[in-house]
C-alpha cells in the first residue's frame, strides 16, 4: 500500500514532466522553423503571411501587468496594513472573510464586469485622446482589481507575523502609531511583501479570459494606454480555435514563452517565501 | 530630592478584572525604584501605565491620577508620543529592530525630527557610550543588530532608549532573559545612569533589588503592601507579607 | 506636553491607509453589488429550460455539464491527492528527497496559469490520446489543475492531527495502514473537505483551461462529447455582445454559486479551527 501512496505522490512530478515535454515538443520546432529571435523579437504577427513575431504580445503582457501592479500594489499593501494594524476587530471580522471570498470570483465574472463597467468608463476618459474602451488601461485596471485579494492574502499574514515587540519598542520611543507600523514593522515584513507582489505579478501575467474580454487584442506594438493590445495569453485563446500547421505550433510556442515567464516568477516567489520563513 | 512621578488613588481594570487597587506612590527623581512581588501582582501593569503602554490593551480602564512633574499624563489631549519620548522603556526580552545597530539607535532621534547626519552620528555615539556598549559595536555599526548577543542586544535597547533623550527609563525585568555576567553589566549600567535619569525597574530577583535600587515597592494581588527605602524594606519589613516574600516563603 | 504636537506625516499615512482599505472594499463590493442588482432581474425561468437555442440562451445544459465535469475531476484528483498527502505526511521521512521533489513540483503546478493547462490538456488528452473535444478531456485537465490545491489542504489537515492519536493507535497494536485509515484520515476529514470544496469552486469558475479541451457545444453532454460549462457559457454570451442580459443572469448564477461554495469551505475550515481552539 505504501507503494500506492508513493505513486500518488509522484503523479505531480509526472504531470510537471509531461507538461514540460508536451509544450516543448510542440512549441520548440516552431521556434526553430520561424527562427528563435525572429519569433521572440519579431514585431509583426501576420499568420496569413506566415509571419510570426510575438514581441508585441510580450510587450503587451509586460505593459498590462506592470500597469496593473502600479495601480494594484499600493492599494493592496495599504489595505493589508489596515487589516493588520488599523482595523477595529468588529470590522475585521466582516472585511477579512469578504476579501477572501472575493479571491474566488471567476475570471469571466471579472471580465464581464470589465465589459459593462470599466470599458465605458475608460472610453469616456479616453475620449479627448482618441481612445478606445478596450485598451491597455482597461485591462490593467481590471487586473489591478483582480490581484488585490491575492496580494492582501499573502501580505497581511506576513505583517502579522512580525513580532509585536518591534511595534511596542517603537511606540515606547515616542513614535506615532503610523510611524511604528511603517518604519519598524514593515521593514521586518519585507520579504513577505515582496512575495505577495510576485504572486500578484504571476496572477496578472497568467490571467487570460478577463484580459481578452477588455484588452482589444490587436496584435501590434502598444500605441498608448488608451489603445488596445494583445497579451501572450490572449494570443493563444484568440487564434487557437482555427489555427493549423505552423500557425498552431506558433501559438503553442507562445504558451511555452508564457510558461517560462511564469516559472521564473514562481521561482522568485518560492525563494522569497523561504527567506520569509527563516 | 524631588518627586518625578506621583500616583494617587489609581485603579486599573482589564475588563472585569481589577488589576490594580487604590495605588498611591511617589517615585523620586534620580533614584532607582524597584517594583517587586510575585507574578501577576500588578507591578508590570503599573510600570506600563507610567508611559501609557497599557493604552494598547483593549478594555483597559484607568481611574485616579498619575502625574509626571505635576502634569496629569492621562489628561485628555495629552500627546502620548511626547510622553513616551520623555518616559523611555526597556523590555523584558531584548527587542532590537531588524536593522543595523546605527539605525536602531538613530530611530528615536529620527522619529523626533533629527535629520542631520552629523547630529545623528553624535547622538548615536554618545548613547552607545552611555550604555557601555560602544567599544563592542563601534566596528559593526552598520551591520544587523540581530547578530549581537542577548546581553549586547539589551544594552543596545538601553542605548536606543537613551537616544530619545528621555527623563525616565522604565525597565521591565530587563535582565530576566540574560546570563549572570550580562546581568551584572546591566545593573552597573543602571547605577551609572541614575545620575542623569530616573529609573523604575520591575524585577523578580530580590538580590537585584537590594543591589541596585534606592527605593523598593512591594506588590501583592494588585495592591501596594509596602514601600520605602530599599534598605529599610529588606532589613525591617513592617508587614508580615513583605517579610514572607523577601525571605522566600511565597511565589 | 498637553498641546497635541502635530505629526503631518503620520496623519497623511493614516489617511492613505484608510483610503486604500476603503477603495478595496468599495471596488470589490461594487463589483458584487453591480452584478447582483443588474443580474437578478434578468433571471427568467426560460433560462433554465432543458434545451439551449440561440433564441433562448438556456443555461441548464451548461449547469448539468458543470456538475458532470466537477464530479469527474474530483473522482480523478481527490484519491490521488489524498494518497499523495498520506505518503508525504505519514510515510516519507522529513526532508527526504522525494518529499522535496514532490513539494517543488506541486508548487510549480499551483503557479501555472490555466491557459497553459488548457494547451497541455489539448495536446495530451484531445490530440495524443485521441479523446477530441470532450468532457473527459476537460475533467482530466482540471484534475491536474486542482491537484496541488487538494494536496496542500490535505497535508495541512494531516499535519494538524496530534501525534498522540497515532501513538494511541500504534499502542493498541494497529499497523500503519490501519492507523491511517481508522484514525488519521477521519480526524483530518473536515480539513480535507474544505480543500475539496475550494477545488469545486475553482472548477466551476474555470474557463481558459476548458475552451480547447471540453469545447463549447451547448447541450447536455456525455463523457466523450463536447459540452460547455457554465463559466464558458457566460464567456460566450459576454464576448459575443448579443446576449448581455442573459450574460448578466448567468453571471449572477456563477457568482452566487462560487461565493456560496467558498463560503461553505470557509465554514467547514472554521469549524475544525473552532473545535480545536
Amino acid at each position: 500500500m505504501e507503494i500506492a501512496f508513493l505513486l500518488a505522490a509522484l503523479v505531480s512530478v509526472a504531470c510537471v514532466t509531461l507538461i514540460c515535454v508536451f509544450l516543448l515538443a510542440n512549441g520548440v520546432p516552431a521556434m526553430r522553423e520561424i527562427g528563435f529571435f525572429d519569433f521572440l523579437l519579431g514585431r509583426t504577427w501576420k499568420p496569413g503571411a506566415d509571419i510570426y513575431g510575438i514581441f508585441p504580445m510580450i510587450v503587451g503582457s509586460i505593459y498590462v501587468t506592470g500597469l496593473a501592479l502600479l495601480m494594484g500594489v499600493p492599494i493592496a499593501l495599504l489595505t493589508a496594513v489596515y487589516l493588520a494594524y488599523f482595523c477595529p476587530k468588529r470590522i475585521y471580522r466582516m472585511i477579512k472573510p469578504a476579501i477572501e471570498l472575493l479571491a474566488g470570483i471567476p475570471s469571466v465574472v471579472y471580465g464581464f464586469f470589465g465589459i459593462v463597467v470599466l470599458v465605458p468608463l475608460v472610453r469616456a476618459l479616453g475620449e479627448p485622446f482618441d481612445g478606445r474602451g478596450n485598451s491597455i488601461l482597461t485591462a490593467s485596471m481590471l487586473l489591478a482589481i483582480m490581484i488585490l485579494p491575492t496580494i492582501i492574502g499573502v501580505v497581511e499574514p506576513a505583517i502579522r507575523a512580525v513580532p509585536r515587540s518591534y511595534y511596542e519598542g517603537s511606540l515606547a520611543l515616542g513614535a506615532t502609531h503610523e510611524r511604528s507600523v511603517f518604519a519598524a514593522v514593515m521593514p521586518a515584513a519585507r520579504s513577505g511583501v515582496q512575495a505577495g507582489i510576485v504572486l500578484g505579478l504571476g496572477r496578472a501575467m497568467g490571467e487570460t479570459m478577463a484580459v481578452i474580454m477588455v484588452a482589444g487584442n490587436q496584435a501590434r506594438m502598444p500605441k498608448g494606454i488608451f489603445q488596445g493590445i494583445r497579451t501572450l495569453t490572449g494570443n493563444i485563446v484568440m487564434e487557437m480555435g482555427y489555427a493549423t500547421g505552423l500557425h498552431r505550433e506558433a501559438l503553442i510556442a507562445t504558451g511555452v514563452v508564457l510558461f517560462v515567464f511564469i516559472l521564473l516568477i514562481n521561482l522568485a516567489f518560492s525563494a522569497l517565501k523561504r527567506r520569509d520563513a527563516r | 530630592m524631588t518627586t518625578k512621578f506621583s500616583v494617587q488613588h489609581m485603579d486599573l481594570h482589564y475588563g472585569a478584572f481589577h488589576a490594580l487597587k487604590d495605588v498611591n506612590l511617589n517615585i523620586r527623581a534620580h533614584e532607582i525604584t524597584a517594583f517587586i512581588g510575585p507574578s501577576g501582582c500588578g507591578k508590570s501593569t503599573l510600570l506600563r501605565s507610567l508611559n501609557r503602554m497599557n493604552d494598547l490593551v483593549e478594555d483597559c480602564r484607568i481611574t485616579g491620577d498619575i502625574r509626571l512633574d505635576g502634569e496629569d499624563i492621562y489628561a485628555p489631549g495629552t500627546d502620548v508620543n511626547m510622553l513616551r519620548k520623555r518616559v523611555g522603556m526597556v523590555f523584558q526580552k531584548p527587542n532590537p529592530f531588524p536593522m543595523s545597530v546605527y539605525d536602531n539607535v538613530a530611530y528615536g532621534p529620527r522619529t523626533h525630527g533629527v535629520k542631520k547626519r552629523a547630529a545623528l552620528d553624535a547622538i548615536v555615539e554618545k548613547s552607545l557610550r552611555d550604555a557601555a556598549i560602544w567599544d563592542e559595536v563601534k566596528d559593526r555599526l552598520h551591520r544587523s543588530a540581530l547578530g549581537l548577543s542577548g546581553g549586547q542586544q539589551q544594552r543596545l535597547c538601553i542605548a536606543r532608549a537613551l537616544a530619545a533623550q528621555p527623563e525616565v527609563i522604565l525597565m521591565d525585568e530587563p535582565t530576566s532573559a540574560l546570563d549572570p555576567i550580562s546581568t551584572g553589566r546591566i545593573e552597573d549600567l543602571a547605577m551609572e545612569l541614575k545620575r542623569d535619569y530616573t529609573i523604575v525597574m520591575v524585577t523578580h530577583n530580590m538580590q537585584q533589588a537590594t543591589r541596585v535600587s534606592d527605593s523598593t515597592v512591594f506588590f501583592l494581588l494588585g495592591e501596594i503592601i509596602e514601600s520605602g527605602k530599599t534598605e529599610a524594606i529588606f532589613s525591617r519589613p513592617q508587614d508580615k507579607r513583605t517579610e514572607a516574600y523577601i525571605t522566600g516563603r511565597f511565589g | 506636553m498637553k498641546k497635541r504636537s502635530r505629526h503631518p506625516g503620520s496623519a497623511l499615512l493614516r489617511l492613505a491607509v484608510h483610503a486604500a482599505a476603503g477603495t478595496t472594499v468599495l471596488v470589490l463590493g461594487f463589483l458584487v453589488g453591480y452584478i447582483l442588482v443588474r443580474g437578478v432581474p434578468n433571471l427568467r425561468p426560460a433560462l433554465f429550460a432543458p434545451t439551449y437555442t440561440s433564441e433562448n440562451q438556456s443555461m441548464l445544459p451548461a449547469i448539468v455539464n458543470t456538475c458532470t465535469m466537477t464530479l469527474c475531476a474530483l473522482l480523478l484528483a481527490v484519491p490521488v491527492g489524498i494518497g499523495a498527502s498520506v505518503y508525504m505526511v505519514e510515510y516519507a521521512g522529513r526532508g527526504s528527497r522525494i518529499v522535496r521533489l514532490v513539494r517543488t513540483t506541486t508548487e510549480t503546478l499551483s503557479g501555472i496559469p490555466s491557459i497553459v493547462y488548457g494547451l497541455f490538456g489539448m495536446l495530451l488528452f484531445n490530440n495524443a490520446m485521441g479523446f477530441g473535444y470532450s468532457l473527459i478531456a476537460g475533467a482530466l485537465t482540471l484534475s491536474i489543475m486542482i491537484l496541488p490545491l487538494i494536496m496542500r489542504t490535505t497535508e495541512e489537515a494531516l499535519l494538524s492531527v496530534p501525534d498522540l492519536y497515532r501513538e494511541g493507535s500504534f499502542g493498541l497494536g494497529a499497523g500503519k495502514l490501519r492507523t491511517v485509515f481508522a484514525i488519521v484520515l477521519p480526524t483530518a476529514l473536515p480539513g480535507i473537505l474544505s480543500g475539496v470544496i475550494l477545488a469545486i469552486g475553482r472548477i466551476v469558475g474555470e474557463t481558459a483551461a476548458l475552451m480547447y479541451t471540453s469545447g463549447t457545444v451547448a447541450k447536455i453532454a456525455g463523457l466523450s462529447d463536447s459540452g460547455i460549462t457554465l463559466a464558458l457559457h457566460m464567456y460566450k454570451q459576454a464576448s459575443e455582445g448579443l446576449y448581455i442580459e442573459e450574460a448578466y443572469a448567468t453571471s449572477v448564477v456563477l457568482l452566487v454559486l462560487v461565493l456560496l461554495i467558498n463560503f461553505a469551505s470557509g465554514r467547514v475550515a472554521a469549524r475544525i479551527g473552532g473545535k480545536r481552539g
